[in-house]
């Protein structure tokens, strides 16, 4: 395969940035889910019918 | 004047309005996340392998031809993701959705990061065949432009100690930056520019095979689903994250009153 390192680095940097917005973004959703279940238990409660049904 | 027909938003806008429930929102993208997320990895992956190890090496490029299947889907994100930013922008200045507000400030960073990732495999892709990594040429120096459009747009949305006056503020710039999406479309046709002109077109027939387009499109379809998620996702948490700063004002004021 010719050009192999500047093939590499695209698809490396693809990978790399995907990945960091998508474990940034899974992250900040958990965090904000353990939040707001624990000062509101309406919103705990409707998370864990969400999850019974997923 | 009576207050209730006061704040009745506009009958167009009505409709729109239902969606604005943070409750109703949170429901249909807990519904429609994983499916997105899913199509989202799985065509990339996809049309990744069959760019990567199957589709044709290109007769001038060689094999440098590949980082087409990174490049093209971040350029066509790059643009529809600030398309998605000025939707976002007029629903909020004209209707005031306050989702739209939220999404507005979620698609930035997303499309900021694909801009810099076209910016990046482009350059990457013009130093093996234009011998250079930088040419101020009409395509490049407009997307360029869009990249810094995408920060303004952050980072003036998060300037403001009143988050309503930072939306504000970024749809406008939104609104303003618009320009630049024919500007970049048609620059490879209205300047001599070492960028090569569109490849494939909605009207003429295009000059690359099946073998090159089907991963193409299996990529760029990927690239959407997954910028779709990430948006998505990060709205997700906007809202809730906002539901948290409401609840704890309000006990704030209640053990203030008491």
């Amino acid at each position: 395969m010719t050009h192999l390192t500047y093939i590499i680095a695209a698809y490396g940097l693809t990978v790399l940035v995907a990945t960091v917005f998508s474990v940034d973004a899974w992250a900040r959703m958990g965090r904000a889910r353990r939040k707001l279940a624990a000062i509101d238990p309406r919103a705990k409660r409707s998370f864990d019918s969400e999850a019974k049904r997923s | 004047m009576d207050v209730s027909t006061a704040i009745t938003p506009p009958p167009a806008g009505r409709n729109l309005h239902r969606f604005a429930n943070p409750g109703r929102f949170l429901r249909l993208s807990g519904r429609v996340l994983p499916v997105v997320a899913v199509l989202g990895l799985g065509l990339t992956l996809a049309g990744f392998v069959w760019g990567l190890f199957f589709a044709p090496a290109d007769w001038q490029q060689g094999d440098s031809v590949r980082i087409m299947y990174v490049h093209v889907p971040a350029a066509m994100l790059a643009e529809s993701g600030y398309l998605s930013l000025v939707v976002c922008s007029v629903l909020s200045l004209v209707w005031r959705h306050p989702l739209a507000d939220l999404a507005a400030a979620e698609i930035g960073p997303v499309g900021a990061a694909f801009t810099a990732l076209c910016l990046a495999t482009g350059s990457l892709w013009g130093k093996p065949m234009w011998g250079a990594w930088w040419v101020w040429d009409a395509r490049l120096t407009s997307v360029l432009v869009l990249f810094f459009l995408y920060l303004g747009h952050v980072a003036l949305v998060r300037a403001f100690d009143d988050p309503q006056r930072g939306y504000r503020a970024g749809a406008i710039l939104a609104l303003i930056g618009a320009v630049n999406l024919p500007i970049i479309k048609f620059s490879v046709d209205w300047w001599n520019t070492l960028h090569q002109p569109a490849t494939i077109t909605l009207t003429g027939s295009s000059k690359m095979g099946w073998d090159m387009k089907a991963p193409l499109f299996l990529c760029a379809a990927g690239f959407f689903f997954g910028f779709v998620a990430l948006v998505l996702a990060r709205t997700r948490a906007a809202v809730m994250e906002r539901r948290i700063r409401g609840l704890l004002m309000a006990r704030a004021q209640e053990a203030d009153a008491a």
